[in-house]
């Protein structure tokens, strides 16, 4: 059976649409359609909105704001968005990085989601629009609530404060280069002042069922020197509160072990 | 079920068609228009033998809905000999045995045009990140690294 798409210029209608059984909002459809494509029965019609607005990229001095059906292709070759490139440039292949957006990657299950952890650390701000008017949600309460309360929300675009330069870092490990799914994905923004660490937040992906962040090894930091004894409290707290997944790509136990040593030379990459 | 009208152009050629809605690009192009360069291997994004060009830029046909690319320009593999002269990227992936079972090649030969585009002079790493989500269960990879950029240096030498 097939599933049809009903595209819409006008949120309200389109979240109206969002309310049937069945209907599900299309991003780029890189999950979407492949669930259409292995026949899940649920899915009835797609839903697409057709706004620029989903599509601009504002970066003003400050602040930057990604509609929700920005790709990962277009955020890698926006000037604005250098500090970006490392966490856009590691989802898919170049393909999929055409069609993969912003918003699908908020919805995305791990192993998937790595943009999301990006937007964690940056502490970022989830806009949602429909039929009861715009609400913004931090990012952290939008990825509690994704599969509940916002499972049927349109994401309209994420905001985020430009963080102070050389201060984000993100890497994902993975078993296959240059594309691979992730083992373990670690955003984070970090500062020091006088040698010693000031300032730190971190996210982790694939460490439970959604990107979270490492509270207990943030604070651990804080007036640390970045060097390996500085961080050492830091990274043995770091599997603090998480639940490890375990799929085809790595084991549970495995992404435990492996955690703190990823997280370690994130925090040391240029000290 | 609900037809829509769909309009694009297929190398180089207006096409129009009534698809149900809700149709693959791959589904159109393959069942549709009988273009069967684009190949569909696992309908999930992982294999990358359907990539096609969308206004320039590599997409999956098997994941792309026809509707959404109405108006667009799209190009496969199958349209890029011109007049019986092959592609310099078809021509390099014969002379290089970069071709065997011949099911990845489309889907390779798209992926490199699509870097050789933006990218004239490619490096070694440049490609293989450009065929980074294609599989080719075949060669072992390296006889296309090398074929892509003999092509990109035909280019180069027909241009001096
Ligand atoms: C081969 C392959 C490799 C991949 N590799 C990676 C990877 O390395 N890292 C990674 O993070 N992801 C990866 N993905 C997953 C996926 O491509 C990305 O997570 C992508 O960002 C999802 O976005 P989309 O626009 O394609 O989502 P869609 O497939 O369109 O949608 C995904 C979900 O989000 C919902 N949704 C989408 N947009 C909105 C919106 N604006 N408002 C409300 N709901 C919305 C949809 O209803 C759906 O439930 C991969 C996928 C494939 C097929
Ligand atoms: S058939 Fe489209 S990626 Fe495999
Ligand atoms: S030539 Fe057979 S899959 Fe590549």
């Amino acid at each position: 059976m097939s599933v049809t798409l009903e595209t819409f210029t006008d949120i309200a209608a389109a979240a109206a649409a969002l309310a049937a059984p069945g209907a599900a909002y299309l991003g780029g459809g890189s999950l979407l359609v492949r669930r259409a494509n292995e026949g899940d029965v649920a899915l009835t019609h797609y839903v697409r909105l057709a706004d620029p607005a989903l599509r601009a990229i504002e970066v003003c001095p400050g602040r930057v704001r990604i509609g929700a059906g920005v790709t990962m292709g277009e955020i890698l070759r926006h000037p604005g968005l250098d500090f970006l490139g490392t966490a856009a440039r590691l989802i898919g292949g170049p393909a999929i990085r055409n069609a993969a957006t912003v918003g699908g990657n908020l919805y995305a299950r791990a192993p998937y989601g790595d943009f999301a952890v990006a937007l964690l650390a940056l502490d970022a701000v989830v806009h949602l629009g429909g039929r009861s008017g715009e609400r913004d949600v931090p990012v952290e309460d939008f990825l509690a609530k994704r599969g509940t309360a916002f499972a049927k929300a349109i994401v309209t675009a994420v905001s985020f404060a430009v963080p102070a330069n050389g201060t984000f870092r993100f890497i994902k490990a993975s078993r296959v280069r240059p594309k691979g799914l992730s083992v373990v994905t670690i955003a984070a923004v970090l500062d020091t002042r006088g040698g010693l660490i000031s300032f730190a937040r971190i996210a982790l992906g694939c460490l439970a069922d959604r990107p979270m962040r490492a509270r207990a090894a943030e604070t651990a930091l804080i007036g640390r020197a970045q060097t390996p004894e500085g961080i050492a409290p830091a990274l043995a707290l770091a599997l603090e509160g998480t639940t490890p997944i375990t799929d085809a790509v790595a084991s549970g136990w495995y992404r435990g072990a492996v955690l703190p040593v990823h997280l370690g030379r994130l925090l040391l990459a240029d000290a | 079920m609900a037809k829509v009208a769909i309009r694009f152009l297929l190398n180089g050629s207006e096409k129009a068609e009534f698809v149900e809605s809700g149709t693959t690009l791959l589904d159109v192009l393959r069942e549709k228009l009988a273009d069967f360069s684009p190949k569909g291997g696992c309908l999930q994004g992982t294999c990358g033998a359907c990539s096609v060009l969308v206004d320039g830029e590599i997409r999956l046909a098997c994941l792309t809905l026809a509707e959404t690319c109405e108006g667009c320009t799209i190009e496969t593999a199958g349209g890029l000999a011109k007049d019986g002269v092959l592609h310099p990227l078809q021509i390099a992936f014969a002379d290089g045995f970069a071709t065997q079972c011949g099911f990845c090649t489309g889907g390779m030969i798209v992926a490199s045009k699509a870097l050789l585009d933006r990218n004239p002079a490619p490096s070694r790493e440049d490609v293989i990140e450009a065929i980074s989500g294609n599989v080719c269960r075949c060669t072992g990879y390296e006889p296309i690294i090398g074929a892509v950029l003999a092509a990109a240096r035909a280019n180069s030498t027909n241009k001096a």
